[in-house]
């Protein structure tokens, strides 16, 4: 196939920016490609940052989505260390922070997503830390020692699995959680008590309702401050209170952004020959009937496989079911779509045996599955959700009936 | 070292050189082997890393997890010999393992 623009420029050398360029060059595209990352190392996966690299389970280049030697092997111009200043729409530039200028005749933003700091007094110590990229794990890592005392500062996904490496580590942790209940922002009660008390049994300090102050030290960090006056004395503190997309490049390029940059169902932006995918992007999520951002492995790889479809002319991928994982001590929690305006919410199995599942309901159709130990529910209900298939909740909560009989019974 | 074989639905065979305690599936995304996409870069959460094992190796690859056997039991495709490729640890014993891969991962 020698047809599509001659060069794409790709910025961003995450699992989206990654994907674009596999996805383009298995299609057949032979133009040029130039992938644009500001991290040292070459397109890897994050997931593990937060589970079994930081528990030093695997080694860096363990995590590589290719083998370095791909991509001259594919011509694929992988510039690392380079960050872009700035995007010109009018003439097709980027310009890099070396100054140097690369001409485009397609571009694909998928700058990702940075984690939100803390307005806080000694947010700025040493010690204070987050978790986005390689070079925060290897910062993170080394501080993790057993007996070490180690406040996380937000229950979401990234702070609950730090929170669980941390106490297999021999940490003291105590998670500092401003909302009356963990994972509050992706998940249901049911889950958000279930994954407290998991962490409470594991030694974990779990303070829900928690207001930070600030962080006490000179230099180094020694405490965190709550409102209520309490300190908590730590020798290191991580921050994971949600990210902020990275949209100035395009805002200042004149493209359409509000919560994300603004984009149509191939991904295209407000300009014609323009690309935004992954955590960046604000994209229509065609099985709820809204737009929204997504971060995800599963959004990071459909983005960029749907954005290459769409260089190329060809047809474009169906989009999946939102997913998303999380590992936790011997727990992987599962969830399959968005739960969002729930209006019924239906546990089959019982907690207590560490294998079960929550299905969230909005009039009497499945909207999304949490599923912990249960691999049955979550792939089922995955397909009830991408089906809008309506299920009676008391045959969901009745574990006498197989899900293959529920998924049966439901899909014909 | 371990040779892998990789087999495309089209009947193309690549070989391959594992190392031991790597996984199936990272030896085929390490040597750019078509068929599979192992999305969740194998936490056993995605089952796009489905292959066939050859009916000679099945005892030496041992059985699948609980957790593994129930994303089998509702993936496509499947068939008695059917593993994700993510669970399968190499070493010396499987010297020679010959998997095919299904037409779609999804």
């Amino acid at each position: 196939m020698g047809s599509g623009p001659r060069t794409i420029a790709i910025v961003g050398a995450g699992q989206a920016g990654g994907q674009t360029a596999y996805s383009l060059r298995q299609a057949g595209y032979e133009g040029r490609i130039v992938l644009l990352g500001e991290e040292p190392a070459p397109p890897y996966q994050r997931p593990p940052l937060s589970k079994a690299y930081l528990k030093g389970e695997l080694e860096e280049d363990r995590l590589y989505l290719k083998p370095i030697d791909y991509y001259a092997e594919h011509n694929v111009e992988l510039m690392t260390d380079s960050r872009v200043e700035r995007l010109d729409l009018a003439a097709k530039t980027v310009e890099l922070a070396s100054g140097n200028r690369l001409a485009w005749d397609a571009l694909v933003i998928a700058t990702g997503a940075r984690p939100r700091r803390l307005p806080v007094p000694g947010a700025q110590l040493d010690g204070a830390m987050e978790l986005r990229t390689l070079a925060d794990v290897d910062r993170l890592r080394p501080r993790m020692t057993s007996g070490a005392r180690m406040v996380v500062v937000g229950a979401g996904y990234i702070g609950l699995e730090a929170a669980a490496v941390g106490s297999q580590l021999g940490l003291h942790v105590t998670v500092l959680e401003a909302m009356p209940r963990v994972l509050a922002r992706v998940a249901g009660p049911e889950i958000s008590n279930f994954y407290a008390g998991v962490h409470r049994a594991a030694g974990v300090d779990v303070r829900l309702g928690a207001r930070l102050e600030g962080f006490e030290g000179q230099t180094k960090i020694t405490a965190a401050r709550l409102s209520s006056g309490e300190q908590i004395a730590c020798d290191l503190a991580l921050v994971g209170i949600g990210v902020h997309p990275n949209i100035e490049l395009a805002r200042d390029a004149g493209l359409d952004v509000g919560d994300g940059i603004v984009v149509g169902r191939d991904h295209r932006t407000s300009h014609p020959d323009v690309f935004a995918i992954g955590d960046c992007a604000f994209r229509p999520l065609v099985h709820y009937g809204r737009e929204g951002r997504l971060e995800s492995v599963h959004n990071a790889i459909e983005g960029g496989k749907i954005a290459a479809a769409a260089l190329l002319g060809a047809p474009a991928p169906a989009e999946d079911v939102p997913w998303f994982w999380s590992d936790q001590y011997d727990l992987k929690l599962q969830t399959a779509g968005l739960s969002t305006g729930a209006d019924l919410r239906v546990t089959r199995g019982d907690p207590a045996s560490r294998s079960f599942a929550i299905f969230y309901l909005a009039e009497g159709r499945v909207l999304a599955v949490d599923a912990v130990n249960a691999a049955p529910e979550y792939i089922v209900g995955k397909k009830l959700v991408a089906a809008k298939a309506s299920v009676a909740p008391a045959e969901l909560a009745d574990k006498s009936i197989s899900m293959k009989d529920i998924s049966a019974r439901a899909l014909s | 070292m371990p040779k892998i074989t990789y087999i495309d639905n089209s009947g193309e065979a690549r070989t391959v050189e594992g190392k031991n305690g790597m996984t199936v599936m990272e030896t085929a995304i390490k040597h750019n082997v078509p068929g599979i996409d192992a999305d969740c870069g194998g936490a056993c959460a995605c089952a796009t890393c489905h292959v066939y094992v050859r009916e000679d190796f099945l005892g030496k690859v041992g059985s699948p997890s609980a957790m593994e056997q129930s994303m089998l039991d509702f993936a496509e495709n499947v068939k008695p010999n059917s593993r994700l490729s993510c669970q399968i640890k190499i070493s010396d014993d499987l010297d020679g393992l010959t998997v095919t891969t299904p037409e779609s991962q999804h």
